[in-house]
């Protein structure tokens, strides 16, 4: 177990475990998110209130979901950055923060498009919404501090710093459905408890967050390696690999 | 066998961390230099009452849409103004090396950082709690509206400086600083927003106001206890970055 975790201090010892640990976590994502995508949008029962309209969730969902995880794995990254001085932690952070812009934004921009034929507009300010438009607000923040601090430890720093402050809005984001009585609907999925809705949509829409998660570990993955690569770029393992 | 182990005994000053004398001198000194830097002093405060102006000019000088909307302007002001005025927090006395001295000080580092976060709020939150009422009857507000506004402005400006001063201590000797520091800041400054002028929303349909006054005091608390830490840590990795 410690000698996994020191381990993880080497670059190369990491390019390579994640160069292994690469083709499955795409394979059994594709294979889970097509299948939960056609499963869910051909298959899966109308909903007897939206009709059709419903099946955005197969995106909506996930997307929301992994927008937020991804947030809450860059603090503790930041806690490692801070404590144990780490350096893949903040390669993981610098790697991941625009992917989690981008499914911020996936999420919002498909709950607008469900949002039209549901509720009749395309935007609203309720909590859900302003919330998760907060996040995407933060990730900008985490991305530019990054890129304005020119030395890299530095920049590790503060950025875990950021992170940590700013995940105060993750527990609003999720209770606001509860904490307020607003328009968006309260949690559609829940891993504790029995599904609400019937298992013809629940399973399609695990299987589209499992294969999100495994997805979006493969691309963490191939962004890491690039990052590592540009950071040891002097080193010799790297000069070999790329003249090979 | 006794002399062998003979330590440096602690005196009595060293024994004890003068801390409140430190904190003292540290919002002292605040004070004075932002009194002798008159204009920085007014600039935020010229430009909170100009935003405030803009409204009506720019929107729409009837009194209902202003009587609907007055709070939030001013509050939306009060946020933008502190903001201008978080830059220099930190930036006179990193570029004059006192805050490396200040970094170097025996007492902890939170309690000073604390106490210059006052030291701001004295000289820029205060003014603007201030000008509030003279603002709030420019803008058609009736006496119990700038009443709550008041005390929301009281309570959710030093939340502004706390949270502020962990921006100004990330962005410190940065090149485009002013900017960043506004990126930073403001989708943590939304929640404050939200509380603050809802209360004032409420009071003035006759609602119970006292669960967002209990909210943006909870908001003070957690910042007086948290920002200071992340905003030393911050200057940590800011002085040690130059």
């Amino acid at each position: 177990m410690w000698q996994f975790f020191h381990k993880l201090g080497s670059p190369k010892w990491f390019y390579g475990i994640a160069a292994r640990l690469m083709p499955w976590l795409l394979g059994f994502g594709v294979i889970l998110l097509g299948g939960g995508l056609v499963w869910g949008l051909a298959f899966a029962p109308q909903d007897y209130l939206q009709g059709n309209s419903y099946r955005i969730i197969f995106i909506h969902v996930p997307s929301a979901f992994l927008a937020q995880s991804v947030y809450v794995m860059m603090a503790a990254a930041g806690v490692i950055t801070l404590v144990w001085r780490m350096k893949l932690a903040d390669v993981f952070v610098k790697a991941v923060a625009p992917v989690g812009a981008v499914l911020t934004f996936l999420a919002l921009f498909t709950g607008a498009v469900w949002g039209k034929p549901t509720w009749g507009t395309w935007w609203i300010w309720d909590a859900r919404l302003t919330s998760m438009l907060i996040l995407l607000f933060l990730y900008f923040g985490v991305i530019a501090l990054g890129n304005a601090i020119a030395d890299e430890k530095s920049a590790a720093r503060a950025v875990a710093v950021l992170t940590l402050v700013g995940v105060v809005n993750i527990p609003i984001i999720k209770y606001s459905v509860e904490w307020w009585n607003t328009l968006h609907q309260p949690a559609t999925f829940k891993l504790t408890e029995k599904p609400s809705m019937p298992m013809e949509m629940w399973v399609p829409l695990l299987l589209s967050v499992l294969g999100l998660y495994l997805l979006f570990g493969w691309l963490a993955l191939l962004r890491m390696q690039t990052e590592i690569l540009h950071r040891e770029r002097r080193a010799r393992w790297v000069q070999e690999r790329v003249s090979a | 066998m006794t002399a062998m182990l003979k330590l440096p005994r602690l005196t009595r000053q060293q024994d004890v961390l003068p801390v409140l004398p430190a904190c003292w001198a540290v919002l002292r000194r605040d004070l004075l230099s932002s009194i002798r830097r008159r204009q920085e002093l007014f600039n935020p405060l010229i430009f909170f009452v100009m935003v405030v102006a803009l409204f009506p000019l720019g929107v729409s000088p009837e009194v209902a849409f202003l009587r609907e909307a007055g709070a939030g302007i001013l509050w939306v002001a009060a946020l933008l103004s502190t903001l201008l005025s978080l830059d220099h927090l930190f930036r006179h006395d990193y570029e004059e090396g006192v805050l490396e001295q200040l970094l170097l000080q025996p007492q902890p580092l939170y309690l000073l950082v604390l106490t210059k976060v006052i030291a701001h709020w004295l000289v820029t939150g205060v003014p603007l709690i201030i000008m509030a009422p003279l603002l709030g009857v420019m803008v058609h507000l009736d006496g119990n509206s700038i009443k709550y506004l008041c005390l929301t402005l009281l309570l959710g400006t030093p939340v502004l400086s706390f949270i502020g001063a962990i921006g100004a201590a990330l962005t410190l000797g940065l090149k485009s600083a002013g900017i960043l520091l506004s990126l930073l800041i403001i989708p943590l400054y939304i929640p404050v927003l939200i509380f603050g002028t809802g209360t004032v929303m409420a009071a003035n349909e006759g609602l119970a106001i006292g669960s967002y006054l209990a909210l943006l005091g909870a908001l003070l608390v957690l910042a007086l206890t948290c920002a200071p830490f992340a905003a030393a840590a911050a200057l940590r990795i800011s002085v040690s970055n130059s």
